[in-house]
C-alpha cells in the first residue's frame, strides 16, 4: 500500500457550518505531509476525523488502508495522534504520564517504567522526570506531548499545529524531532499555521481553506504555480505606498501580490527587465525605497494569492514573535 | 538545555513495535492508578471529601440534636445513616467535574485516539471515585462512634449499608458523567448539579421524618429514591426490616445506570 491517507469527497458538519467541504487528500506514506491553513480553515477537523475522534458526516477517509469509521480500532492500533493542546495530565509529572500511556499501549508495569525512563532521556526531560507537568514550560510540555505519543512506533503521526506558541529554540527541537521520527519510517501528517514550518518540514503539503484543497504539491510546486519571480521592495515613506501601488500596476497590470506589512510591496515579474523597468519608474516617480529583492515567490505570496488572506493571524503572529 | 543537547541525545530515540492492545481489566486498573496520582499530587481534592462530612455530621448533631430528638446522643442514631448518604451522593459531583477537565485539557482525546477499550477512562475515573467514597464513608462513621452512633446491626450492618450506598452513588454518576460532557468547565458541573443535589438531598427523610412536612413535601419525599436509600441505610445498620427500600434502591440505581450510561458512552464517543 502506497498511501498512508486517502480522503474522497470528506465532509464533516457542525450543525450548519461545513468544518471539512469535500475535502480530497492523498499522502504517500513515509513522507512529511503539511495541512496548511489559516486559524478555522478545518485542519484540526481533518485530523479529528483522520485520528477516528470524529465521524465523517459524509465522504470516505481511509488510513494505512483502513476506513476510519469501519475498522477504527484498527486504525487507533497504527496511529498516534498529538493534539492541539498538550495532552497530558499536568497533575501527574513527566514519568507518570508516559508509565500510563505505555501501560494502556500493553506494556508491563515494569517495561511501561523503563520505557518512560528511556523516553524522558531522549527527549531531553530527565531533570523533570518527577516535577508535575503543571510545572513545565511551554517548549518542555510539547516534547512530553510528543514523547507519549512515541512510546511505541506508530506508523502514522498526527500532530496538531506542534510549534504554535513556541519560541523559536523551542520550535528548532521540535523540528529536529519530527525530522527523526520520519527518518525512523513514520509517516507525519502535521497541521500548521506557519509557512516556514511546511517548508523546512514537508515534502508535500496542501493549502486548505474553508474545508477544501485550494493547492496541492511540494513547496516548490506551489511557489512556481505562480509563476515567474517576486519582486519586493519597501518603501521609505509607507504615505505613498497607493501611489507606488498605482504606478507599479500600470507596468505589470494585476501581478501585484497582496501582501499584509503596509510599507511593502510585491510584484509578479516575467523577468528581470520588467523588475529593471519597475524599479526605474519608481525612482522617476521620486518614490524612495530602503530595501528591495528579486527572487522567487514565497509560500506567504502563495498562501495571499491563493486565499486572499494573510496566513497567519496578527495576534498568532505575536505569539511567534514573543 | 541547548538545542545541540536534544539532538545528539535524540539520537537514542528507539522507537520499539506496537504490541498487542492491553486488555479491558488492564486499561481499567491502569486508568484508576491514574485517578489515585491525582489524589495523591493533588491532595486538596480529598478535603472536601474529609472537611464537609465532619462539618455537617458535628453542625446537625448538636443544633438539632436537643431540639428534633431530645438528645444529641438520641438524634445521631437517626441522622447518621443519613448524612453517610447525603455526603457520598455530594462527592459524586467530582466524577462529573474530572471528566469535565480531562475533556478541556485535550486529554480524552488522546486516551480516545488509543487502541484500547473505549469505556476504560470513564470506569477508571470511577474506581477512583470509590477510594473517595470509602475515605469519606471511613471518616463519618468513625466520627460517628466517637458522638456516641451505635449500630444495633453491628460491623456487618454499616458494611452493607455502605454497598449499598456505594451502588447508588456510582449509578448517580453517570448523571454527573453526561453533564462533564455537556458544559463547557468543570465550574459549571458543580453550579448545576447543586441545583439538583439541594432539593435531593433537603427534601429528603435525612434530617427529619416527613410526618411534619406539608402534603405536596410528602409526596415528592416519598417518591426521592435518597429517601429510600437513607430507609434502607438506617434500617441496615439499625438492624430493621427495609427490604422493601432496598429492593426500590437497587431498582432505581438500574434504571439511572441504564438510561445514562448508554447516553455518556455514546456521547464520549461521539463528537465535542
Amino acid at each position: 500500500m502506497s498511501n498512508a491517507i486517502e480522503t474522497e469527497r470528506l465532509r464533516k458538519t457542525f450543525g450548519e457550518k461545513p468544518a471539512l467541504d469535500e475535502l480530497n487528500l492523498s499522502i504517500r506514506s513515509g513522507s512529511v505531509y503539511g495541512l496548511l491553513g489559516p486559524n478555522g480553515a478545518g485542519k484540526t477537523t481533518a485530523i479529528r476525523v483522520l485520528s477516528t475522534l470524529l465521524e465523517p458526516s459524509g465522504g470516505k477517509a481511509t488510513v494505512l488502508g483502513l476506513d476510519v469509521v469501519r475498522d477504527a480500532k484498527a486504525v487507533r492500533q497504527k496511529i498516534s495522534l498529538t493534539g492541539q493542546y498538550a495532552s497530558v495530565d499536568e497533575d501527574l509529572t513527566g514519568q507518570e504520564n508516559l508509565v500510563l500511556i505505555s501501560r494502556l499501549l500493553g506494556m508491563s508495569w515494569g517495561e511501561a517504567r523503563n520505557r518512560a525512563t528511556e523516553l524522558l532521556s531522549a527527549f531531553g526531560l530527565s531533570e523533570a522526570t518527577g516535577k508535575q507537568v503543571r510545572t513545565f514550560s511551554g517548549g518542555m510540555r510539547r516534547r512530553i506531548d510528543i514523547a507519549a505519543s512515541l512510546v511505541t512506533r506508530p506508523e502514522l503521526l498526527f500532530l496538531d499545529e506542534p510549534t504554535t506558541g513556541l519560541d523559536p529554540r523551542s520550535r528548532n527541537q521540535v523540528w529536529d524531532l519530527v525530522r527523526q521520527i520520519a527518518a525512523d519510517g513514520t509517516t507525519v501528517l502535521l497541521t500548521t499555521q506557519y509557512l516556514e514550518e511546511a517548508d523546512r518540514l514537508a515534502e508535500r503539503m496542501a493549502v486548505i481553506d474553508n474545508g477544501r484543497v485550494i493547492a496541492e504539491g511540494t513547496s516548490h510546486e506551489l511557489k512556481s504555480s505562480l509563476g515567474g519571480n517576486a519582486l519586493r521592495f519597501q518603501l521609505a515613506d509607507p504615505t505613498r505606498r497607493e501611489e507606488a501601488r498605482a504606478l507599479v500596476s500600470r507596468i505589470v497590470g494585476d501581478a501585484v501580490l497582496p501582501n499584509t506589512d503596509p510599507t511593502a510591496i510585491s510584484v509578479k515579474v516575467s523577468g528581470a527587465s520588467v523588475a529593471a523597468e519597475v524599479l526605474s519608474a519608481l525612482s522617476a516617480a521620486r518614490i524612495e525605497l530602503t530595501d528591495f529583492a528579486l527572487g522567487s515567490p514565497s509560500l506567504d505570496d502563495v498562501f495571499f494569492t491563493l486565499t486572499g488572506r494573510p496566513p497567519v493571524a496578527p495576534a498568532a503572529e505575536k505569539e511567534l514573535a514573543s | 538545555m541547548s538545542m545541540d543537547d536534544l539532538s545528539t541525545r535524540g539520537e537514542a530515540l528507539k522507537l520499539p513495535p506496537r504490541r498487542a492492545p492491553a486488555g479491558a481489566l488492564s486499561t481499567v486498573i491502569t486508568l484508576a492508578w491514574r485517578a489515585m496520582l491525582k489524589i495523591k499530587h493533588v491532595p486538596f481534592q480529598l478535603f472536601d471529601v474529609t472537611v464537609t462530612p465532619i462539618m455537617f455530621t458535628l453542625l446537625f448533631t448538636y443544633m438539632f440534636g436537643g431540639a428534633l430528638a431530645g438528645s444529641p446522643e438520641v438524634y445521631i442514631q437517626f441522622l447518621l445513616p443519613g448524612i453517610l448518604v447525603q455526603t457520598i451522593i455530594f462527592i459524586t459531583v467530582y466524577t462529573g467535574v474530572g471528566v469535565n477537565s480531562d475533556i478541556q485539557k485535550g486529554l480524552f482525546d488522546r486516551f480516545r485516539s488509543l487502541p484500547m477499550w473505549q469505556p476504560s477512562p470513564v470506569l477508571g475515573a470511577l474506581a477512583g471515585d470509590l477510594f473517595r467514597y470509602s475515605v469519606a464513608s471511613l471518616l463519618i462513621i468513625g466520627l460517628g462512634l466517637i458522638l456516641g452512633f451505635r449500630p444495633a446491626a453491628g460491623a456487618l450492618g454499616v458494611l452493607l449499608a455502605f454497598g449499598l450506598v456505594l451502588v447508588f452513588a456510582f449509578a448517580v454518576s453517570w448523571i454527573w458523567i453526561i453533564f462533564g460532557m455537556l458544559v463547557k468547565t468543570p465550574e459549571s458541573v458543580m453550579t448545576t448539579s447543586f441545583l439538583f443535589l439541594m432539593p435531593l438531598t433537603f427534601a429528603s427523610n435525612i434530617f427529619v421524618e416527613p410526618k411534619t412536612m406539608p402534603g405536596w413535601l410528602q409526596v415528592f419525599v416519598q417518591v426521592n429514591p435518597v429517601s429510600h436509600l437513607t430507609n434502607a441505610s438506617r434500617g441496615l445498620m439499625h438492624g430493621t426490616d427495609v427490604a422493601g427500600d432496598i429492593v426500590w434502591t437497587l431498582a432505581a440505581s438500574a434504571v439511572i445506570v441504564g438510561i445514562s450510561a448508554p447516553i455518556a458512552m455514546r456521547m464520549y464517543r461521539k463528537e465535542r
